[in-house]
């Protein structure tokens, strides 16, 4: 019975964590993109540049919350 | 009001308690009633995590898919792949792995762990999985004592290898074309379009605007790594496949060769940079010096978890969305009818977005690379920049 509350509440906590950490990564990628948009509009000339340096910097973030995924799912087989 | 609200907690708590704890214990009452149609519905129910972790992880066999023959025995349809083993006892051991008949046999003193056999002989999870060989002995019994090294060349090894053939394949194609004039007095003709657009872009977009004067030092490994990671991302999209770039080893070793070419392109400036920041007070680089020396670890670390959690997301989202027919199907028959459609059609788009992802997390890798190289080696073109504005002067 122990048992099953244990696991129960390590899935839960992994779930929880990726989740928040799927959050925590929307609001940065979407930052990213409103940043993105508003100069394309400002500067159409200079979208291959932004365009790179959007989806770099959208891999730096999306990088943190595979990490908040990945210790969330270490969290539910650990 | 408050009283009120607590007690619909409360009852909430006690309805999931009961059905964390009803579910098992039903089960099990189910079993012992009627155990032919009991273990049939469960095998569906278990089947998404074990169809899923299946797909996921890497297996002796390519295995394409399972049906009850008219004999009432499961048939699997599999390419069976070599299996190499060394033991202190035995030496080498080279067998293929159809030999085990999907866990069903012992061969030459080894066995292949099944779920059901884990489940069976209550064996720790930690220690054993499916899909692991571990050493039998006469009596069919699992020797716990005795080391097995397993070498076999499994799915992930000859997928990865037979992607590498192609790879090389069309590039010493579109290279004796070159040879040949083609291309280089006339239009590019065929593959030739395809790399030459490739080649231009990893050029102009990671290596040029990264690396600056050293670029076409570094292009070679750019473009290997790009285009390695990007056949082997499609590749493994066809289905049937295995999931190489999904495999936490595969990207490990990538991000190690990344991490060795940044060390060995590291210059004084760099090091400086890393072990007394200039411009910086005393106190504060206590605290930055140690968190400067980890950005050293957490770069490649970085780009293996990146490559590797992408990938596996990708597939598990994809085989997630066909298991949730059966899932459903288990429900009820007409529901899991009903339900196929959207299954499909957000499977097709998920394809899509992970053909895209394919190609995106390729260029990642790649530039990520590119812009930690060129971390390393910018002190150089500083100073050179610095040299040459002096003389300009």
């Amino acid at each position: 019975m122990n048992f099953f509350l244990l696991e129960a509440v390590a899935n839960a906590g992994g779930a929880i964590g990726a989740g928040l950490g799927a959050i925590g990564a929307g609001v940065g990628i979407g930052q990213i993109g409103k940043g993105a948009l508003e100069s394309i509009a400002r500067q159409p000339e200079a979208i291959n540049d932004i365009r790179s340096n959007m989806i770099l910097t959208a891999a730096l973030v999306e990088g943190a919350a595979l990490f908040a995924i990945i210790i969330g799912f270490l969290a539910m087989v650990l | 009001m408050r009283s009120k609200s607590i007690k619909s907690l409360l009852a909430a708590v006690f309805s999931l308690g009961v059905l964390l704890f009803s579910q098992p214990a039903k089960a099990q009452h189910e079993e012992h009633k009627e155990p032919a149609k009991d273990s049939a519905k469960k095998e569906k129910i278990f089947d998404a995590n074990e169809v899923i972790f299946g797909h996921i992880m890497d297996a002796h066999e390519f295995h394409f898919f399972s049906w009850k023959g008219s004999d009432g025995h499961q048939h699997h349809a599999t390419i069976p792949l070599p299996v190499i083993l060394y033991t202190k006892e035995k030496g080498l051991s080279v067998f293929m792995s159809s030999a085990f008949h999907h866990g069903e046999h012992n061969h030459e003193g080894f066995g292949l762990l099944t779920n059901e056999k884990i489940d069976e002989l209550k064996l720790d999870r930690n220690k054993y999985a499916a899909g692991h060989i571990v050493a039998v002995n006469a009596a069919g019994e699992i020797d716990q004592a005795a080391k097995v090294y397993d070498f076999s060349l499994t799915r992930n090894v000859v997928q990865m290898l037979l992607a590498l053939t192609l790879l090389v394949f069309i590039l010493i194609k579109v290279a004796r074309r070159y040879g040949t004039g083609v291309g280089i007095t006339s239009a590019p003709k065929g593959m030739q379009n395809t790399m030459e657009t490739i080649v231009n872009f990893v050029n102009d977009e990671i290596a040029k605007p990264n690396l600056g004067a050293k670029s076409s030092k570094y292009l070679p490994y750019l473009l290997t790594v790009f285009l390695f990671i990007l056949i082997n991302n499609i590749v493994g999209l066809i289905p049937g496949t295995a999931n190489v770039t999904g495999n936490i080893a595969f990207t490990f070793v990538l991000s190690m060769i990344s991490f060795v070419v940044i060390l060995f392109s590291s210059n004084m400036h760099y090091w400086g940079h890393i072990i007394n920041p200039p411009g910086v007070p005393g106190w504060v680089k206590i605290i930055l010096v140690p968190v400067e020396i980890l950005g050293i670890f957490t770069k490649p670390f970085a780009l293996m978890i990146r490559l590797f959690a992408n990938m596996v997301a990708g597939h598990i989202l994809i085989i997630c969305l066909i298991s949730l027919i059966f899932i459903m199907a288990a429900l009820n028959q007409y529901v899991g009818w009903g339900f196929s459609p959207f299954s499909i059609a957000f499977t097709i788009f998920i394809y899509f977005i992970e053909v895209l992802v394919a190609f995106l997390q390729a260029f990642i890798f790649t530039i990520l690379t590119g812009v930690f190289i060129g971390q390393a080696i910018e002190g150089a073109h500083d100073d050179h920049g610095d040299h040459a504005h002096a003389a300009a002067h």
